[in-house]
């Protein structure tokens, strides 16, 4: 398939470094019209996956951020009411059906996300950001809306779909999302890069970064996602932290483990973190990548 | 539908498919017709000569979960290049320890296979009448087990035995349900009012808030998950376990259920079924290497690591039934103890051995996992289990 390969060097032009099954998996989304569920630990770069895909078709990120609680007049359309309320004080005394039409018309109609992601000229992205934190009922509903790509306001019709977006779903894994759901979409598992996937992410975010100490850095956060941390430190974390690195001149990070030790703080995040890591667990995992 | 979209492939390659579609179901993924006449597309459309070239494809299309993800390639690779072979797979783990299943006869395969010491059987001797209670799985401990053991056998052994263990363990999970729902009903009184919603209600009556909308706060009821010791040194008790667990996955509204020997299988939908037979027989398909050796530390871990942000939270009791006795190192299953302890509400470990007289828990195991359970408590029959009833309603 050149296509995937295609596809795969194009998100790399735009610094996202996808492998042969994630670029396969995004083929298929456009093949298949197909929403992608992205499923993995934090800090894997799920959300960026979206924000890659929007850059590489040149359209809007549309994004749908879950949490406990979410409902349809936060996702997908409300009522202004306030100004509802105004123009009914303003009409009042003029026919009430005409009143009535006016008030329920588009110019009062705010879109939230989902509306706002079916009714575009050209099809966006729509993330919607860890869906395993919306309620059950939420899943459902979206099921509703991800197959039929229309929506229905009673009180305007039917809306269709001027364009069907490209959806990505993310999910913590903190709850079991519905078969129904998981079998409508096409699955992807990201994990923590590996050595060279994460070298190469460096070499793109950091133009300014020296091979082999971007190699170095992967290396020794390949040996720390080992250590067992309570916080895994994410891709955004490797970035941080090396480009500390970049800012203190530092060129090897056998040469200034001070530095390299007092740096730490941007990949471990607790307490008891920052504790396991002592300076000598840190002086043996520099030994062991330099 | 299917053949209409892929009119270009051979019939050879679409019954391949078909196939390689039923043996995913057959290992539990949840795939569609939809899903299997996007698979011909996907086929047809990027000109594929050769299925293997398609894995990344059919891998993201047909798989819905980490643990299809992780078990698609072994799949893959057994149906596509190694027709009619008895290929074995490890399903996880330890390759080497692992047990093993052969694809061929995943679906035909049931329980028969006579290692497995699953209830039935205890439950088949029991019809037979037998004696010869000495069980399937290998002895590791205490050297009394055996004569004590067979007094617990011959009590379970009996039939009317069996569906009084049956009754119980129904019975018992249904008063704790009545509990549970209780409780759920108190706490569903609306607090404060919805000021949005009362709003939007008030438009129909000119703006004069007539109905009031009230929240009402969110419940999460208990959720129990059991991990079950289905290893040799358990087989006794299996049977026992299993009934009650199956009991328990029917009534709670919540519950889970893992069961593990040397790894870590979930079974909550195998055990769903209603029928306990069939029930039985998935079960059976899913829990190979039953009556094995024991890694209670490396289960915990992988439950911990893969399972637990899943179906552990705040309000969840997780019950352990295992003797303790593990092949594991004793540090790992310390501090995975200590990891779920701090995850879930409860823990509560049920050890059949306690009920002999003079136990210590002196396994390295248990001795080490002491600190950290909140309820130690002897399971080596039924009325142990139901004894255990107040104190899970309290949860």
């Amino acid at each position: 398939m050149d296509q995937k390969q295609d596809i795969a060097d194009r998100l790399a032009a735009i610094g996202y470094i996808a492998d042969g099954e994630l670029a396969t998996a995004l083929v298929l989304m456009d093949m298949l019209k197909r929403p992608l569920l992205v499923e993995g630990p934090a800090g894997v770069g799920k959300t960026e996956i979206a924000k890659a895909l929007a850059a590489l078709h040149g359209t809007e990120l549309i994004r749908l951020q879950c949490y406990e609680g979410l409902d349809r007049s936060d996702a997908l359309y409300e009522w202004n009411y306030q100004r509802q309320l105004l123009a009914i004080t303003a009409r009042e005394g003029q026919d009430a059906a005409a009143t009535e039409a006016h008030v329920f018309s588009e110019d009062y109609l705010m879109e939230r996300p989902l509306l706002a992601a079916i009714r575009r000229p050209i099809a966006p992205v729509l993330l919607i950001d860890e869906i395993d934190r919306a309620d059950e009922e939420f899943e459902a509903f979206l099921l509703e809306v991800l197959s039929d790509f229309q929506v229905s306001i009673p009180e305007l019709g039917t809306i269709k779909a001027v364009t069907i977006p490209r959806v990505v779903l993310t999910s913590n894994d903190t709850r079991e999302l519905s078969d129904a759901l998981r079998r409508r979409c096409l699955y992807h598992a990201l994990d923590f890069p590996d050595v060279d996937r994460e070298a190469r992410i460096l070499l793109t975010r950091l133009p300014g970064i020296d091979t082999t100490l971007a190699l170095q850095i992967a290396r020794l956060m390949e040996q720390l996602r080992r250590q067992e941390l309570s916080k895994v430190p994410g891709i955004a974390e490797t970035l941080d932290w090396a480009a500390a690195m970049v800012g203190l001149k530092v060129s090897r990070l056998e040469e200034d483990r001070t530095a390299v030790y007092e740096t730490l703080s941007c990949v471990l995040k607790t307490r008891e973190d920052r504790a396991r890591i002592s300076r000598e667990v840190a002086d043996r995992l520099i030994g062991k990548v330099a | 539908m299917s053949l209409e979209c892929a009119n270009d492939l051979g019939p050879a390659i679409r019954q391949r498919l078909a196939g390689f579609v039923r043996t995913l179901r057959d290992n539990g993924f949840k795939v569609g017709l939809a899903e299997s006449s996007d698979a011909l597309r996907v086929l047809s459309a990027s000109g594929i000569d050769r299925a293997t070239k398609a894995r990344p494809a059919l891998k993201a299309l047909l798989c819905g979960r980490r643990s299809d993800w992780e078990g698609f390639d072994l799949l893959f690779d057994a149906y596509w290049s190694g027709r009619n072979v008895k290929l074995r797979i490890p399903i996880s783990g330890n390759a080497a320890l692992a047990s093993q299943r052969t694809i061929k006869t995943l679906s035909e395969q049931t329980i028969q296979g006579g290692e497995t010491a699953l209830a039935s059987d205890v439950e088949r001797r029991a019809v037979d009448g037998e004696r010869e209670a000495a069980p399937a799985g290998k002895r590791e401990g205490a050297s009394s087990f055996e004569t004590l053991a067979r007094t617990d056998l011959r009590r379970i052994a009996d039939p009317d035995a069996i569906a009084a263990a049956h009754d119980l363990a129904e019975r018992l999970s249904r008063r704790m349900r009545t509990h549970l729902t209780r409780r759920e009903r108190i706490a569903r009184r609306g607090r404060g009012i919805d000021l949005r919603r009362t709003i939007h209600a008030s438009l129909g009556t000119g703006g004069t808030p007539l109905r009031l909308i009230l929240k009402k706060p969110r419940h999460k009821p208990l959720r129990l998950v059991i991990l079950l010791d289905a290893s040799g040194s358990m087989s006794l008790y299996t049977g026992v376990f299993v009934r009650f667990v199956h009991g328990v996955l029917d009534h709670f509204r919540e519950a889970e259920a893992f069961l593990f020997h040397t790894r870590l299988v979930h079974v909550s939908d195998a055990l769903r079924e209603k029928d306990t037979a069939r029930a039985l027989d998935r079960l059976g398909l899913m829990a190979e290497g039953v009556g094995g050796g024991t890694r209670v530390g490396e289960a915990m871990a992988t439950f911990n690591r893969w399972h637990a942000a899943r179906v552990v939270h705040s309000r969840t009791c997780v019950m352990i039934l295992s003797d303790g006795y593990d092949t594991s190192p004793p540090e790992l299953l310390k501090a995975e103890m200590a990891h779920l302890k701090r995850r879930c509400r409860r823990i509560v470990w049920l050890n059949p051995l306690i009920g002999w007289e003079g136990y210590e828990p002196s396994a390295r195991g248990m001795a080490v996992a002491l600190p950290y359970i909140d309820l130690f408590a002897p399971a080596h029959n039924l009325e142990s289990l139901a004894a255990l009833e107040p104190y899970l309603a309290r949860l």
